[in-house]
């Protein structure tokens, strides 16, 4: 090793510094540094819970209002479905969705650009992907907690509480774990944080209103419905409704597998997009 | 990858210094070149800081030291050369090293929404302190910090000074046995700059190795053992700050004050015979006074101090 043939004068030697613990080895995407980023956004969660929670609650209730009472008289039945059963299971996918891409675009932005938190992390013992896979984590443990709100909100509604609700959450992980890194992946790209005005309007809001949320997408020509083949949010909605109306079948693994397949690249998508700028 | 295992290994520092090399320095870098674009930031940087030492890197800005310091980090990679960190080889084992060393960032990157006490908590996490010695650690890091009244405010609410204690604070949390401070005191009123003087100055006592970037003269003079002139990128002088001075100064400077078309003809002069000089304020300083034969002009003369050295060296004024 090159570095061995550098003898040194080594004045005051080993003996510094006793004071430090126990030394001990680190690998890749260690738990302990998983934990150690989180717990920072579990700081800040707790000074924000209750306007995100207010938010979480207040969105689908609001969606539900207006398109169950009021769609809702013009429609009786969407699918063999009543229209709060439709709406407030596809809204799912909707609080998913800005539970997720909002905080991956916007928090990574400004952590990055503005506070430089993350300069401050990976001075410390923490890799690119390890930083970027925790805070993908709480964004998605998040979107998966704030995903069941809807379901929530439609039992005042007169949705009827079923166990396989209780899928949702894991399938709001998922979704949102992909959407975190979708938002991660656009914050890493953009010059400045105006620049999201153009995802937001361009691509977030024809996928969620294009995904069989509101309306089912049959009605659509048949090029438009193979679009919507590729938009995550449909499989996230298709595979909610399924779960929460008890109507599990084979479709839905090709859905679990789609969203599986989105997170998975998006996690390293965003690792590598993010990761390029990070280090210089 | 590699080693998942956690192994944790007994705290005897002289058997085990950075991965079995009991002699080697604390940070080794050689021939180190880091471009940005048509810029070279570094380049073919050679540096060598042995343990236990205050060792201050000096230079304008621009010259190269932030870079530096990132690379030490591996959060900038070089794009040649060679860096090793406590033993460790970077970037590949570069989160070894960054476990066992602490960082004083030159920009403030708090997060402003926290308590001091949360930021040090988090920290200790990220570094790995055992959950049992978590409380103590924070504790430990507020009273060096001398924000211990302060523990629950939020940073938001803290004053320049504090901050930026806090900032070598959470440096410190995990009692590393080296710490780079980038620009450790810049934009401070001179009492607080004070406090961190002293605070630095401690942890050399302990033994911690400090790696400090500055552009402060008075800085490196008081703080460092071993003083690395860089400029444009490499280290163009290296040494005690009294043996730089004597090398690159003399041992005394005359200033010859006056308006301003005396002050031309005295440049003049010492260009003719070849003294080294620069224009020092109101005043043409002479370098190597006690070498003036008969033709010196009149003036005053002072002993020759790091500053004189620095431009020599630089060519460049700084403060």
């Amino acid at each position: 090793m090159e570095g061995r043939a550098l003898q040194t004068q080594a004045q005051g030697g080993g003996q510094a510094a006793a004071v430090s613990g126990s030394r001990r080895r680190v690998g890749r995407l260690e738990p302990a540094a998983l934990a150690g980023v989180m717990s920072r956004d579990v700081s800040i969660f707790g000074r924000y819970w209750k306007s995100t929670t207010f938010s979480s609650i207040v969105q689908p209730t609001i969606y539900l209002l207006a398109f169950g009472l009021g769609l809702g008289t013009l429609i009786k039945t969407v699918n063999h479905l009543t229209y709060v059963q439709y709406v407030a299971t596809g809204v799912v996918a909707t609080a998913v969705l800005f539970s997720s891409a909002f905080p991956g675009m916007f928090n990574t932005f400004i952590r990055w650009q503005f506070q430089r938190t993350y300069d401050a992390m990976l001075a410390a013992p923490v890799d690119v992907e390890e930083l970027i896979t925790a805070e993908m984590l709480w964004i998605s443990l998040r979107a998966g907690a704030y995903g069941l709100a809807p379901l929530l909100v439609g039992f005042a509604f007169g949705l009827s509480p079923e166990a396989g609700m209780l899928l949702v959450a894991p399938v709001g992980f998922v979704t949102g774990f992909g959407f975190a890194g979708f938002g991660v992946t656009v914050a890493a790209v953009a010059k400045t944080i105006d620049n999201f005005n153009y995802i937001t309007s361009a691509v977030l809001t024809p996928l969620f209103l294009v995904a069989g949320t509101f309306f089912p997408i049959s009605r659509f020509p048949a090029g438009v419905r193979a679009v919507v083949q590729v938009n995550p949010l449909y499989h996230c909605v298709q595979l909610v409704r399924d779960c929460s109306l008890g109507r599990l079948g084979t479709p839905d693994l090709v859905h679990a597998g789609v969203l599986l397949a989105f997170a998975v690249l998006m996690w390293r998508l965003a690792i590598w997009s993010l990761g390029k700028r990070l280090i210089d | 990858m590699r080693r998942p295992t956690v192994s944790e290994m007994p705290d005897e520092r002289d058997d085990i210094a950075g991965a079995g090399e009991p002699a080697a320095a604390a940070i080794e870098m050689r021939g180190v070149v880091k471009r940005f674009g048509a810029i070279t930031a570094v380049d073919g940087l050679d540096l060598e800081v042995a343990r236990g030492v205050c060792f201050g890197l000096l230079g304008p800005n621009g010259a190269g030291k932030s870079t530096t310091m990132r690379m030490l980090t591996a959060q900038a990679l070089p794009d040649a050369g060679h860096i090793r960190v406590l033993g460790y080889e970077l970037p590949r084992e570069s989160k070894q090293s960054r476990l066992e060393m602490g960082v004083v960032p030159q920009l403030d990157n708090l997060d402003v929404e926290l308590t001091c006490r949360q930021i040090l908590t988090v920290f200790a996490r990220l570094y790995r302190v055992p959950r049992a010695q978590r409380e103590q650690a924070v504790t430990r890091a507020l009273e060096i910090a001398n924000l211990a009244p302060r523990a629950d405010t939020i940073v938001k609410e803290l004053s320049g000074g504090m901050r930026r204690r806090l900032l070598v604070a959470r440096g410190l949390i995990h009692s590393p046995r080296l710490v780079l401070l980038d620009e450790p005191t810049v934009g401070l009123d001179p009492q607080i700059r004070q406090e961190l003087w002293s605070l630095i100055d401690s942890l050399r006592a302990q033994g911690v190795t400090v790696l400090m970037s500055t552009h402060y003269i008075e800085e490196a003079e008081r703080l460092a053992d071993t003083v690395a002139v860089m400029s444009a990128g490499k280290i163009i002088a290296q040494g005690t700050p009294a043996q730089l001075v004597a090398a690159h100064a003399g041992e005394q400077v005359l200033e010859v004050y006056g308006p301003p078309e005396r002050l031309a003809q005295v440049s003049e002069l010492a260009g003719g015979n070849g003294w080294s000089s620069r224009r020092s304020g109101p005043a043409v300083a002479i370098l190597r006074a006690e070498t003036l034969d008969g033709q010196a002009p009149e003036g005053v003369r002072r002993p020759a101090n790091l500053e004189d050295a620095f431009v020599a060296l630089t060519g460049e004024e700084i403060e």
